[in-house]
């Protein structure tokens, strides 16, 4: 069974992040990083390919930068990696990005595709279901578990309240949580291995999308202004030193929260 | 009157709350999709906020293919009437149709959004409540999924039309099966993600057992439990009830943190919360810099004082 995984890279959660002067996510002045959601997504393939084969490529679309981002992919064992990378795809909205990465799909021999649930910049949560009606898979989401079976997949989808078992054919787009697996850390080896392995970079004309597609002319939908929440100012501090309880009761009473 | 359409998954707190949101901005007509003999609830709540129609398209076996057979529904009927908006739950089953939807419409999308006003100008949290930011849909109508608590909602009477839509599934939606749906018990407590008030344990709780203690709270208030990544991964609590930048994001109207030190990743799941109380051993602890209220102290010593008041007070 082939696999691509979709990975972004994207600011570190960890850090502080903000938009630049043009509205467009700062990722010059922050550091990036391997979406969080996207080890998940890496590890759920590798673990597949263990039992059953294939290969397992990495997609993803960014600047330059990005190639951080696919080496350590690569480093946690992944075959070979492809960079969609154009300067004209910068400011594309979700619509435009999901037409890159199904353009890119096309020219990859995939019986799955798996994603993180959502990025943890945007967090929209929505490319498995752009990308299902782009490419007519099916798209499975929000797995905790996914099992090839003889017939397909068989996949749990976490839901607020418990779980549902899916059952579906391939090709199939399945993204995935954090309680699918624990991602496993690149070895040394691997990573002296991603140095040596495929990666190539592909631009608009290789996956033959037309550039009034993307961007930020092509973007259905805009940012018209963003401002900083100021920073929340630290109320009251009480040491207990028996009344602790007793105080915590008046302010919440005075609240009216009781 | 533009015709404003709001999708109702299930009945409840966010289906107020989007059909108030949608009230100002035009005659608002609830979608409703379910199993025949399922939406009694739903249709009930549409009247109570003041819906003009309902959509109500009972359609056997709905359930039984994952998300497709719904958003055919949805796509159909916006064809037809061509509505000015589309307001849908930030749930996964109200993204799921959200995008079916505006990828076969070539809409613009734009998900958890805490407000909409009638130029269709969107205001939404970015970086975990970081920044605010205003957005609109620049190609075609606004289709956007409303964030639980972004508004109180408001009851409005009326008496809707009611229109039953004729609905079947296509083979090209049946590609996903639900074979089996399981439940788990979800006890008298709110959802997480709904709930005004939120009492989350950490670390500090120290184990399984002692989230009673968390739990007794939560109750007291009426509120749901929470627990932070620190908690849910040394096995004190299930997973689900995670919040944070990888759990579950939540905004509710007082957000009480127990023994939780306030990592950036906890904090990005909770800083938009109205009012914030912290109790925690640790002086220095970075969940102070945020709390509106903050008790130094050892929480098995705070708490049950804090309960024995609350008590006392009913």
């Amino acid at each position: 069974m082939n696999i691509v995984v979709l990975v972004k890279q994207v600011p570190d959660s960890g850090l502080e992040r903000q938009l630049t002067e043009d509205l467009t996510v700062d990722r010059d002045g922050s550091n990036n990083v391997i979406g969080e959601l996207d080890e998940h997504a890496i590890e759920a393939a590798l673990q597949l390919q263990a039992d059953h084969g294939g290969e397992v490529t990495i997609l993803t679309v960014g600047p330059d930068s990005a190639t951080e981002t696919i080496r350590k992919s690569l480093a946690m064992g992944a075959d070979k990696a492809v960079h969609v990378e154009d300067e004209r795809i910068a400011g594309s909205c979700a619509m435009s990005t999901s037409k890159v990465l199904a353009a890119a799909l096309k020219k990859l021999e995939w019986d799955l595709v798996i994603s993180g649930a959502e990025s943890t910049d945007s967090g929209m949560g929505v490319m498995p279901y752009l990308l299902a009606a782009h490419t007519g898979a099916a798209a499975a989401t929000g797995a905790r578990k996914i099992d090839k079976t003889d017939e397909g997949l068989t996949i749990e989808h976490q839901t607020d309240n418990g779980y549902q078992v899916l059952k579906t054919s391939t090709p199939a787009i399945v993204s995935v949580w954090d309680t699918i697996n624990t991602p496993r850390y690149p070895s040394l080896k691997g990573i002296m291995a991603a140095k040596r392995k495929p990666l190539e970079s592909w631009d608009l004309d290789d996956i033959e999308v037309d550039a009034s597609e993307v961007g930020t002319d092509a973007a259905t939908t805009a940012v018209v202004s963003a401002t900083k929440r100021p920073p929340r100012e630290a109320g009251k501090v009480v040491t207990d030193e028996g009344e602790g309880g007793k105080d915590l009761a008046d302010f919440l009473a005075s609240e009216k929260f009781i | 009157m533009a015709e404003v359409f709001v999708y109702v998954d299930s009945a409840g707190k966010l289906a107020a709350e989007m059909l108030t949101m949608a009230r100002p901005l035009g005659e608002v007509s609830a979608v409703i999709v379910s199993e025949p003999g399922d939406s009694a609830e739903a249709v009930a709540q549409a009247a109570e906020y003041g819906a003009s129609k309902v959509y109500l398209a009972e359609v056997a076996g709905v359930g039984d293919y994952f998300m497709v057979p719904k958003a055919d529904v949805v796509t159909e009927l916006f064809k037809e009437h061509a509505p000015s908006a589309v307001l849908l739950p930030s749930t996964s089953e109200g993204k799921a149709v959200a995008a079916y939807l505006a990828v076969s419409t070539g809409n613009g999308l734009l998900t958890d959004v805490s407000a909409l006003d009638a130029e269709g100008q969107a205001t939404q949290e970015i970086f975990a409540g970081a920044s605010v930011s205003t957005s609109k849909v620049t190609k075609g109508v606004p289709i956007v999924t409303v964030k639980a608590n972004s508004l109180a909602a408001e009851p409005s009477s009326s008496t809707p039309e009611q229109v039953a839509v004729e609905a079947s599934i296509s083979e090209s939606a049946k590609k996903v099966a639900v074979v089996e749906k399981v439940e788990e018990p979800k006890g008298d407590r709110p959802d997480l993600t709904e709930a005004g008030v939120v009492v989350s344990g950490g670390r500090g709780v120290g184990s399984a057992e002692q989230f009673k203690l968390i739990e007794d709270v939560a109750d007291a208030l009426g509120g749901a439990v929470g627990a932070s990544r620190a908690a849910t991964d040394a096995g004190y609590y299930p997973h689900k009830f995670q919040v944070g930048q990888t759990g579950t994001t939540v905004s509710p109207q007082l957000y009480v943190a127990a023994g939780i030190s306030g990592a950036i990743q906890h904090r990005a799941g909770m800083q938009t919360s109205r009012t914030i109380v912290a109790v925690n051993k640790d002086a220095d602890a970075p969940i102070f810099s945020l709390a509106d209220y903050g008790v130094v102290g050892d929480l098995f010593k705070v708490l049950p004082q804090l309960l024995e008041n609350v008590e006392a007070r009913k």
